[in-house]
């Protein structure tokens, strides 16, 4: 009995060092790029075109480029993953070849973010001759979000309870009436989740944009979707590790980095927002 | 609430009243024809008793489809195994109307012995009790049916008296009289068992409503 | 038999290499409550599902012999399964309201049927409510979620559900056996009310419950149909031993 009381208070207390240690790790490093970023954070800065060899001004068409092929990479994983998804849950049959598509994309959501990249420069750049440019890049992390987007919208799809379909069914409704009026509304929500937390990683991604159409340094911003674009995760890459003056642009790569985490932290939250409506509607 | 099982049990009430009407008529007509020495109507009784058995069956069979289908708990099972021994006895009662139809044929031919004063009284105790019994089953009235057990006194002292007066005026005195006057005491008989029916019928007629049971317990009445 | 609505004939069934249901005929009356019992797992919810071809939902199913619908097989590849569902309500084990508002649930069946008309919509929901026994409870919050109803009254509503697009048949599959005894009777009582324009085919485990409101009673047994007569027989003197110790509980 007291033995495995102490085991019971030494395992609890472990475990709570774990976490106490995963959320000093995140606040310390939260704490550095705000302390360190904040100051720089300015209208000017949002707004201007960078100047001098990126030593000044602001980081706004590496704002706009991020905004730009995030966009893209929704209108490519959205109406792909979902249909994807409704096709797999809803109309495919259980069979092994189901199963193998299904565990292939599972896998492929785990394949490393620079393979993509490469990917996209052989069949997007090369292949279809789009060339380095927004869409190219767009399409790119289009394709590595599309498993998350797949595997999220599916298990929402799954949480849908399977009475709504049959009760739909056994009213006369056609298969495509029952998914369309009886169950996408109650998984959208979900699925949309799923689809934003996707994209809001993409968004943060720097290697698949790297050969397909991220600019080093352009002062300007992309005039089309042919043109190449400054991203915000790879204008971050480049002051800190690329810059001849690093010292110098350090506090311009500390306020991208804040930029950077502030839209991806605003996606999740939105992410999130969407997730705690769907369970206040949620069913039973 | 509203239960359709109770239509059912409606049913099998009505048939019970048939059956009580059925009974009753019988008593009636077999000691019409003893008034009457009509031997045409003791036959008519005597063949009846066909539609008394064929409803018995009817009524019995009703009585295990309800047990059967829908299982009925107190006051419903109550209603329902009253009910098949209220049958049972009115089957009997109106057995016994066709033994006094068979005695209206042993004498129809012969002699009146004497006018019939009593045992019409008698008959007419019967019937009303037999009548009471199933009344106040079908109206589950307790008062009623305490008055039938009580009247059964009634009965088993003018079957004494009628008992006494053809014993004693009749057979003692003229033996030839001896054949028709045991007639006359069976028929005193039976109406008088007639009455112990209806008392049975009473007395479970106060077990339904109350499950109280006053069978042997006189002194509960 | 008299009347038959539905017919089986030599009907199988067949989910992967399992035999569900065995040869099985039989006449279904109309305006009558049938009644299924037998042993979980002895096919009598397999043989609900084929009326209605909700099976069809399910893969890896072979089906051989007829199931005749007014005289016509709906297992025919010419007949529209979305046109047999219609003639054949359910009403499934656990009551499965939509999540949308006691009206809209109601009204679905219409509107996926291309029904617009609003004033039509709104008289049919108020009857097919009256005709499942749930209107005096719902009449005063028709727009609140289905959700906020008890489960018997949820059930009802399942029921006017199905009443709304005016089926000819309505399949139970074991429609009370999440409720209490309360909502149970009153679902009988439903059933018993709902027969003269219906044809019911009502599965259940119950089979006191059966017994209170089919008028005929199929009992089946390891996807075989074993006994199927009126249930004033079954209940009293069944034909075969096996139902006999079934319905008396000597086994199953």
């Amino acid at each position: 009995m007291k033995k495995r009381q102490l085991q019971e208070i030494l395992g609890f207390n472990l475990l709570r060092v774990c976490m106490v240690l995963v959320l000093l790790t995140l606040a310390f490093i939260l704490y550095d790029i705000i302390s360190k970023g904040a100051g720089k954070i300015s209208w000017e800065f949002l707004t201007a075109m960078p100047r001098n060899g990126m030593k000044e001004g602001g980081i706004l068409p590496a704002i706009v480029g991020t905004v730009l092929v995030t966009v893209i990479t929704a209108i490519l994983s959205i109406p792909f993953g979902m249909g994807a998804a409704i096709y797999l849950n809803e109309y495919a049959k259980d069979n092994n070849l189901t199963r193998l598509i299904r565990m292939s994309i599972r896998n492929l959501s785990g394949v490393p973010s620079i393979v993509y990249g490469l990917f996209g420069v052989i069949l997007f750049v090369q292949a279809m001759n789009i060339g380095t440019c927004v869409l190219s890049a767009g399409l790119t992390l289009g394709l590595m979000t599309l498993p998350w987007t797949i595997t999220a919208s599916e298990e929402a799809l799954k949480n849908v309870p399977n009475s709504f379909r049959e009760g739909a069914l056994a009213l006369g409704a056609t298969k495509w009436q029952a998914i369309r009026t009886n169950v996408l509304p109650y998984a959208i929500s979900g699925m949309l989740t799923g689809t934003i937390l996707g994209l809001s990683r993409a968004a943060g991604e720097t290697a698949p944009i790297l050969f397909t159409g991220a600019a080093f340094y352009l002062p300007f911003l992309p005039r089309s979707l042919f043109d190449q674009f400054m991203a915000l995760p790879y204008h971050l890459y480049i002051m800190s590790t690329q810059h001849h003056a690093i010292t110098q642009v350090r506090p311009i790569a500390y306020g991208t980095a804040l930029v950077l985490i502030t839209a991806v932290f605003a996606m999740n939250l939105f992410a999130t927002i969407l997730r705690y409506r769907l369970r206040k509607t949620k069913m039973e | 609430m509203q239960r359709h099982f109770d239509e059912e049990l409606k049913e099998l009430n009505q048939e019970i009243l048939k059956m009580g009407i059925l009974a009753e008529e019988s008593i009636q007509r077999s000691v019409e024809a003893l008034k009457n020495r009509d031997k045409k109507m003791a036959e008519a009784v005597i063949n009846e008793d066909a539609r008394v058995d064929q409803l018995e069956l009817d009524i019995d069979e009703k009585c295990i489809d309800l047990i059967a289908r829908y299982q009925p708990i107190a006051g419903d099972l109550r209603f329902i195994a009253i009910g098949m021994k209220l049958n049972a006895e009115l089957e009997r009662i109106a057995d016994i109307a066709v033994d006094i139809a068979q005695r209206v044929l042993e004498i129809a031919d012969k002699p009146q012995l004497k006018p019939l004063i009593d045992i019409p009284k008698l008959t007419t105790i019967a019937q009303n009790m037999v009548k009471m019994s199933v009344d106040a089953f079908l109206k589950k009235d307790v008062k009623l049916a305490k008055e039938v057990i009580l009247s059964d006194s009634d009965a088993d002292q003018l079957r004494n008296l009628i008992q006494r007066e053809l014993i004693e005026d009749y057979m003692a005195k003229d033996g030839s009289t001896a054949h028709r006057a045991i007639q006359y005491l069976l028929v005193a008989r039976f109406l008088e068992r007639i009455c112990d029916h209806a008392t049975n019928i009473a007395e479970d007629v106060i077990y339904m409503v109350h499950a109280e049971v006053v069978r042997h317990h006189p002194e509960k009445l | 038999m008299e009347n038959a609505k539905i017919k089986a004939l030599d009907f199988n069934f067949y989910y992967g290499a399992h035999h569900v249901l065995k040869n099985v005929s039989a006449e279904v009356i109309a305006n009558k409550v049938t009644g299924i019992i037998g042993p979980s797992g002895c096919g009598k919810s397999t043989f609900l599902r084929s009326i209605n071809r909700m099976n069809d939902v399910i893969s890896d199913v072979k089906v051989e012999g007829k199931i005749l619908l007014d005289g016509k097989n709906i297992y025919d590849p010419e007949m529209d399964v979305v046109d047999i569902r219609r003639q054949v309500g359910m009403v499934f084990q656990k009551s499965n309201p939509f999540p949308k508002s006691i009206f809209d649930n109601v009204a679905y069946g219409l509107r996926i049927n291309g029904i617009k008309d609003k004033y039509f919509i709104q008289e049919r929901v108020e009857k097919s409510l009256k005709d499942a026994a749930l209107w005096g409870e719902v009449k005063d919050r028709l727009q609140k979620n289905a959700f906020e109803l008890s489960g018997g009254q949820q059930q009802r509503l399942c029921i006017a559900r199905t009443l709304a697009v005016e089926p000819e048949i309505l399949l139970m599959d074991e429609p009370a056996s999440a409720l209490d005894p309360t909502a149970t009777l009153k679902i009988e009582e439903l059933i018993h009310q709902l027969k003269s324009k219906y044809t019911i085919i009502i599965v259940t485990h119950n089979m006191q419950q059966a017994a209170r409101i089919s008028d005929y009673t199929a009992f089946f047994m390891l996807g075989e149909l074993v006994e199927y007569d009126l249930t004033s027989m079954i209940f009293t003197n069944p034909s075969k031993k096996i139902t006999e110790d079934y319905i008396t509980g000597r086994f199953g």
